[in-house]
Formats: structure tokens, sequence, C-alpha cells
């Protein structure tokens, strides 16, 4: 693109701001899971649905989604077939797209039912080679859950249960199984994403302990993420837009999390 | 046995001719012939097929149930294949990789198109081809995301007088071939649980064989069966978990020790892994009417992270006979066991009889992933051979006497763990587009590729709303630095007889051989190409407009000339490359592949277009 084209794009967007009202903005378009408690779902119920309301209502913007499971190539065929501008939840070292600051920081979690007392936090605890621990075990491509390395390389491996991150998506919740096998008994620890684990343990008629693993024994193990917004590589102008809104509302954001239940690092 | 069979097959062969031609006794692809072995032009008299190849139609995925792809035609031919020219071309309407072949008879061509799954028929007898009718099954859109490797469809298969096919949505449609009406529709898997239909189903007597594909997803493997009538789900056989659920009972005879056992599809698995163990089906099946037994190979098994399931993980990268009607295991043998790299054994089985070591003997000629040729004996298992056709570090070469390969340990992977140099690459020596074998040349020809990978670091992923770890995998050209070639094997003697380099992207194209003795493949970069089957000496190409991964088929048209089609449409995993969505700058992007494939879009972008070439 030539320097003229580029002066002329300028004119224009200087004209449009100039004689369009605030209710002419262009929308905000969010790339979102449709069924994917507690982060989102079309009726608008999970936190990042919560967040992504604050932010277009900060920047003046109507909000808009594109629907598509959370699955392979949702990036591709999402953000970067250009069908929405953001993702609300990535974690803030995250290849496909352009990460925004972080707005939060959470940690997997070792969850248990409190009636056992088994105070899980390391993957060192030597009562953890007697108990059934549950993790999310399939993902696509390459890809693991950390426990899984943590795990495999202290060789316990025949009491782990699998579970799939995706769950059964014919159902709302289809990442609650996990948390529910803990506090019917079926499994005695859980090894789960922070969100994921406060959310559900919040939904029990039995009591749950939700601890979040500190530091993993190997550089290998990561535990606790930075998570962030997602835009396309080239989207400078949002980049800055949700940067900015994230340093002045990030306080609010964080609010809305520990009301999911949430556990924040 | 052999030499029973044989006498037998020579018999029929000459009440064929006697009687006119064997073509159309039945709507059932093979029907009405029973178990014969027919003999083709040229070839030599010890050479014998489990049933009868193309002659003039197109009718199966394959062309025929032994899986050669080959075709008795021979006007088209190394003599004036010169000449072939584009007598035709249409679009399907929707650029994605056009993988799988139509299928060709009563005048008529039936395309099945990517994702939505549209099945269009044309009119060949109308100038330029004629739509006659478009069915369009929308299929749940959900399926997309779920698919792991582009929306691609292996293409339908022909019988009682229906088009069958798989849907992405992992649905099974039967659509009336003269009307393009549904006839049936049945819901075999589940998108919910990560289950997607890609693979070609094919029809035995009156049944449906069709296999589940979403082996990243942590399904489970299986075949079903369905009446070919109504759809009805007759069985299901699974590759993971109690013998009860794989069909192995009394009749089940693995030839090693290795692979017998009770329930090894559960013992093979820490815990309760097997339900989460992968193992798909979605590459392509062939059948011997002789024994009534099927052939297919399953994919890798579940759970990406080898560490965490310690043990052989039966029944993943395996090989699987079956009886047809019952769906019980008569043997199987597991190619690798442990997979840690991504080796899945979908590919094509090739079903011939012909002399090898010395007697005469019933093949299973299997061109691995893992960069290894497998001939086995198709009634036992019995692994007679494995001999790599492409560059292969991961193992030195094959112990007959147990069945089991020899591993160099340091390349395997263990995540987190950097492992460097292991050659193939995940998308193995070759992926699940299929080879072609010549009666008249005993020669196999392999849609080769030649990378390696690094096995790196990790780095955060995200999935469902989830961090994960995920390894850096980085695919780059092999040993020599071509990337594709097209090998002719010479499956008697169990070596190279020729090879022609692609240096540039891995052949992802089928291949058609023809009793032309012209070989017929495409290149990623849109070279459509003939070659002479016994040398390999280049005789003709034109420039499709966009890359091929598809199935050259030929046919005779309502004129009775011999046509040549193919599908031009760049995608699938390695092809996906091209489409502008996926960056060429990450090395690391569609799963590592982009580094092999970096260059695509500089050659070739989308495409949806069927060629028709003749002389």
């Amino acid at each position: 693109m030539s320097s003229a084209c580029r002066s002329l794009g300028c004119l224009l967007a200087i004209w449009v701001v100039c004689v369009s009202a605030p209710a002419a903005q262009s929308p905000l378009r969010v790339c979102a899971d449709p069924n994917n408690m507690p982060f989102s779902n079309e009726r608008g119920e999970g936190f990042e649905n919560r967040i992504a309301t604050l932010v277009a209502r900060d920047l003046h913007r109507p909000l808009e989604y594109f629907w598509l499971p959370q699955r392979r190539g949702f990036v591709r065929n999402s953000l970067n077939a250009r069908r929405c501008d953001v993702v609300i939840g990535v974690p803030a070292q995250y290849g496909p797209l352009q990460p925004t600051r972080s707005y939060y920081r959470s940690a997997y979690a070792f969850v248990t039912r409190r009636d056992r007392r088994l105070r899980i936090d390391s993957f060192d605890a030597p009562e953890l080679a007697g108990l059934t621990i549950g993790i999310q075990v399939t993902g696509d491509d390459y890809n693991n859950p950390p426990a899984a390395q943590e795990l495999a390389s202290r060789h316990m491996v025949q009491n782990v249960r699998g579970f799939t991150i995706y769950g059964d998506y014919s159902r709302p919740d289809p990442q609650r199984d996990i948390v529910d096998a803990v506090a019917a008994g079926r499994i005695d620890v859980a090894v789960v994403w922070g969100p994921l684990a406060g959310y559900y343990a919040q939904r029990q008629s039995t009591p749950l302990d939700v601890r979040p693993i500190t530091a993993g024994s190997s550089a290998l193990s990561r535990f606790t993420f930075d998570i962030a917004m997602g835009v396309r590589r080239d989207d400078t102008m949002l980049k800055a837009a949700l940067d900015d809104v994230i340093t002045r509302r990030g306080n609010e954001m964080r609010r809305i999390l520990r009301a999911y239940g949430v556990p924040l690092r | 046995m052999s030499t029973r069979s044989s006498v037998t097959g020579v018999a029929l062969a000459l009440l064929c001719v006697l009687a006119g031609g064997c073509k159309r006794k039945s709507d059932l692809p093979g029907g009405g012939l029973g178990p014969v072995h027919s003999s083709v032009p040229g070839a030599p008299p010890t050479m014998h097929l489990v049933s009868e190849v193309s002659t003039g139609e197109w009718r199966m995925p394959a062309g025929d149930y032994g899986n050669l792809r080959y075709s008795t035609l021979d006007t088209i031919k190394t003599t004036n294949v010169m000449n072939l020219h584009v007598v035709t071309t249409f679009s399907t309407g929707v650029p994605h990789g056009h993988e799988g072949q139509p299928l060709v008879f009563g005048n008529t061509m039936y395309v099945v198109t990517p994702f939505p799954n549209n099945l269009i028929a044309v009119d060949l007898t109308k100038p330029g081809g004629a739509i006659k009718w478009i069915y369009e099954p929308h299929p749940d859109r959900r399926a997309v995301g779920i698919a792991c490797c582009d929306v691609v469809n292996r293409g339908p298969s022909f019988g009682d007088g229906k088009i069958v096919y798989s849907l992405l949505d992992a649905t099974v449609v039967a659509v009336d071939s003269e009307t393009g009406k549904e006839a049936w529709r049945t819901r075999v898997g589940d998108i919910n649980k990560g289950e997607t239909f890609t693979a070609a189903p094919i029809i035995v007597k009156d049944r449906v064989l069709v296999g589940n594909s979403g082996g990243e997803l942590g399904v489970r493997g299986y075949v079903a069966a369905l009446e070919l009538k109504t759809g009805k789900e007759l069985w299901r056989a699974f590759n993971t978990g109690p013998d009860a659920d794989v069909k192995i009972g009394s009749g089940f005879h693995a030839f090693y020790a290795k692979d017998q056992g009770k329930d090894l599809g559960v013992t093979s698995w820490p815990s309760e892994q097997w339900k989460l163990g992968g193992s798909t089906v979605w590459g392509w099946i062939s059948y011997d009417p002789a024994t009534n037994l099927f052939f297919y190979g399953t994919g890798n098994p579940g759970v990406w992270n080898p560490d965490l399931r310690p043990g052989d993980n039966k029944w993943s990268s395996a090989i699987f006979a079956r009886d047809a009607d019952t769906g019980e295991a008569r043997w199987a043998y597991q190619v690798t066991a442990h997979d840690s790299w991504d080796y899945d054994e979908i590919m094509e089985n090739v079903l011939v009889d012909m002399e090898y070591g010395g007697r005469l003997r019933k093949l299973l000629v299997h061109p691995g992933r893992t960069g290894f040729v497998y001939v086995l004996d198709r009634e036992t298992g019995e692994l007679l051979s494995a001999d790599t056709y492409e560059p292969t570090n991961w193992a030195s070469g094959y112990d007959l006497k147990t069945g089991k390969p020899n591993e160099d340990p340091a390349k395997h992977t263990h995540f987190g763990s950097v492992t460097q140099g292991i050659c193939p690459s995940s998308t193995g020596a070759k992926d699940v587009i299929p080879s072609a074998f010549s009666p008249r040349t005993g020669l196999l020809y392999i849609p080769a590729h030649n990378t390696c990978m690094d096995y790196e670091g990790i780095e955060a992923n995200y999935i469902a709303g989830t961090p994960y770890l995920g390894a850096d995998v980085k695919m780059y050209p092999g040993p020599g630095g071509y990337q594709g070639e097209l090998v002719a094997w010479d499956v008697a003697h169990n070596r190279k007889a020729w090879g022609v380099k692609e240096d540039k992207f891995p052949v992802y194209s089928g291949v058609l051989a023809t009793g032309g003795d012209v070989v017929f493949y495409g290149t990623m970069d849109g070279w459509f190409k003939a070659v002479d089957s016994r040398t390999g000496t280049e005789l003709w190409k034109f420039h499709v407009a966009s890359g091929i991964v598809a199935n050259p088929i030929t046919y005779l048209g309502p004129d009775g000339k011999q046509y040549v089609a193919v599908y031009s449409g760049i995608g699938g995993w390695m092809g996906a490359v091209a489409f502008p969505e996926i960056s060429a700058d990450d090395p690391y992007a569609a799963l590592g592949v982009v580094g092999a494939m970096k260059d695509i879009k500089k050659y070739t972008a989308a495409g949806s277009t069927v060629y028709v070439f003749g002389l």
C-alpha cells in the first residue's frame, strides 16, 4: 500500500469521526464459544461475556458475537478469518494472535472434597500415589495439561482418570463433569484450571476444597498463566484501545472474576 | 489353497469372456461375481486380484475391493498420452481441500464436495457435462470446528441404486443415484464427543462399512456396519477396550505373541485410558470376497503425551482383518506399539495374490506412515517383509520372527524434552493419500513424503478456555533436500524400482495406474502428471488451477472414449497452509507442517475444480 493511499485512509477516518454520531460506532466483534461456561455462552452468562460487555460500554461500541466452539482452528476460523476482532481470554504468550496486557492471573488447582481433609497442594504429596486423580487429559495436536507431565514423570499413571476438555458438548456446562466427579466421590482429586475449578466447586452441594498449585517441581511445568485478550497481529489500534481499558478498568474485571469463583493469583 | 484359487480364477475369467464381460452383473460392486480372482491382460499368469478391477466405470473409492486404483483401460497409453488435453472443467463451489475421487457409471459422474458435503451428479452425455441435480445434506455446522485437518471428504461408494457417503458431522447418507433424493440418513457418531467422519465408506454385499475420525479429541475408534437398504446400524467393532467391544473371539488368531492375549485393548493401557484411546478409522477399507474379510488400519493412540500411556496401547496403529458379516476380528497386527510420533496406520491395504518369496501368496501390502512398506500374508497376518521407501530413522528394521520394529530409543518423543531429527515426521513417509498397484508391472506407486521433524520445548496453548502446554514440532525436508517422491516399489523383490522426486512439496495426491502403462498423479503446486509405469519417465503434464490432493480416476465416456478425471483444490492437513488465514511465517502453526510447506502460497491457492482430460 502506498503512503498516498494511507493518507487518504487517514483523511477518510477523520471525516468519519467528525461527521458521525457515537451511535454509529462500529461494533466490537467478539469471538466466543457459545457453550463453554464459566467463560462464555450464547446466553451471555459467562464471565468473558460480562467482561466483553464492560469493554464495549467503555469504548462506546455496540457488542456483537461470532460464535464458534473453541476447537482446533478457532483463532484461524474466527479472529484471523476476520469474522470477529477480539478473543476475551487467551494466555498472554500465545502465538496465533497478538495478546493485550494481561488482566488476570490464575492457576491450576487441586480440587478435593473438604470432608476428606486431603489438603493436597503438591504433586510430591506422598498420599497422591494412593488416590484416584482426574485430569482433563485430551487436547488437540501435541497439547497436554501441565499435570499430565507431572504425573507421568512420577510414573503415576495407573491411578489417573482421563476426562476430555471438550466434555459432552450437547449439554450445557460440558466441562463440569470432572468437578462433579470429585463431589460424587468417583475420583479423589482433580487437577483443574482455576476458573473451572472455582466456578463448579461453588455449584456443588458437597463443599469442595480448591487449592491453586503454586509451582511445579520442574522447569517444564507451569501451572500459573497470565490471561490477556487477543487481537489480530496487525490490529494495533484495537490492542491499544483494549490495553487502555484494561489499565483503567482492570479492577472491575477482577471483581467479575471473583464473583465467578475464579482463584486469582 | 493358492493353486486351487488361481485355477478357479482362470476358469471364471474365461467364463466372463464367453459371457461377454462381467460388468454390470448387479448393482453391487463386485456383486454377482462371488469369490473370484480376476486376471488382468498383460499381468503375469501367477498374479490374481481379489475382485474385478475397473474396466470402464469407477464404482467404489479405489475402483476395486483390492484397493489397486488400477484400470484396464489402455486407449490412453505411453505413446499418445502426450496428446492429452482438457475436455471439460467445472467447479464444485467449495474452495477447500478436495481429497477423494468421484464415481462414474451410467454416463453420470458423482462428486462429493468438502463440507458442506454436497453431492453433485453430472450428466456426461451433455456437452461439457451438465449438472443433473445437487443433493445438499446441510450437515451440522459445528462439525467444522471439530474436524482436525481441513473439512475434507474422501469420496462416495455405490450400491443398490444408492450413492452412499459420510458427512463431516459423523452422519452417513444414501442418495438415490437417479433422482438425487435422500434414501436414508443415519447418525453414526457424535460430534459432541469429538467424532467427525471423513473416510469413504465401502459397500460389501448388503451392507455399508464406515469408520470414524477424531483421534485427536480422545474418541474411541471403530468400524460400523450399516444395512445398505435402510441405513440401520448392524454392528460396531471398536479398536480399543475389552475383547467383546473389539469383537475378538474364538475366531481370532493373531500371528505374533505380542498381539495375543485377553483384553489387550484394556490391559495395554493404564487404568481406563482406552476409553479415550483414539485408534480411529479415517483411511481406506479393502475387502477380499474369497475369504469375506475386510482390512483396515487404525490411527494413533489417544492422549498426546506418550509418557502418560505406558504400554502397547492396543489396537492403535494396527492392521485388522475382520469378517464382513459379523465384524469379528480374524487377526490383527500392531505396526507400532505405544506410538510417540503420531504415525497413524490408516493407510490403504492393497490386496493381491502373486508370486512372492518363491511361492504364490495372498498378500496385503501396506505402505506405512512409518516409512516402511509392510508385506503381510493376509490370511494369517504374518509379516513377510518390512523395508523402507523413504529416509527413516525411528527404527532400523523389523524382526520378522517377533513382528516388532528395532526402534532407536533416542528417537522416541517425550513431552518437554528435545528430540531432533526424527524421520519421517508426523505426517509420515506418506499420509492417507493412496497408492496404486499395476498387475502388469508388479509395482506399487506410492505418493511419498520426505520430511523430518524436531520435537522441542513447550509453548502455552489454549483449548476451550483452558491453558495447555504444547510441544513445538517443526517439520522440514529430509535427507537429500527433496520433499516429495513418487516411489515405484517392486513388491516381489522388496525394493524401490525407481522414484520421481518432487523437490518442492510432498506428493499428497493419490495415484492411478492403467492398462496403457501410464501412471497419473498430481502435485501440491498444481501439476497433473503422467509417467511411464515401467520407468517413471515423464510423458505429459498439465498445470491445473489449484494444487492436487485428490485421487485421479479413469473411465469410458458415453462416446466410448477413455477419460481421466481429478479434483484440483489444495487443502487437507499439509495443504491447508495454502489458505490465507494460516500464517506461513509461523513454523509451528497447523501442527508443525508450515515448516515444510512455507512456500506453498507462492505456488497455489484454494480451488474447487473438477478436471476431465481426454485425447
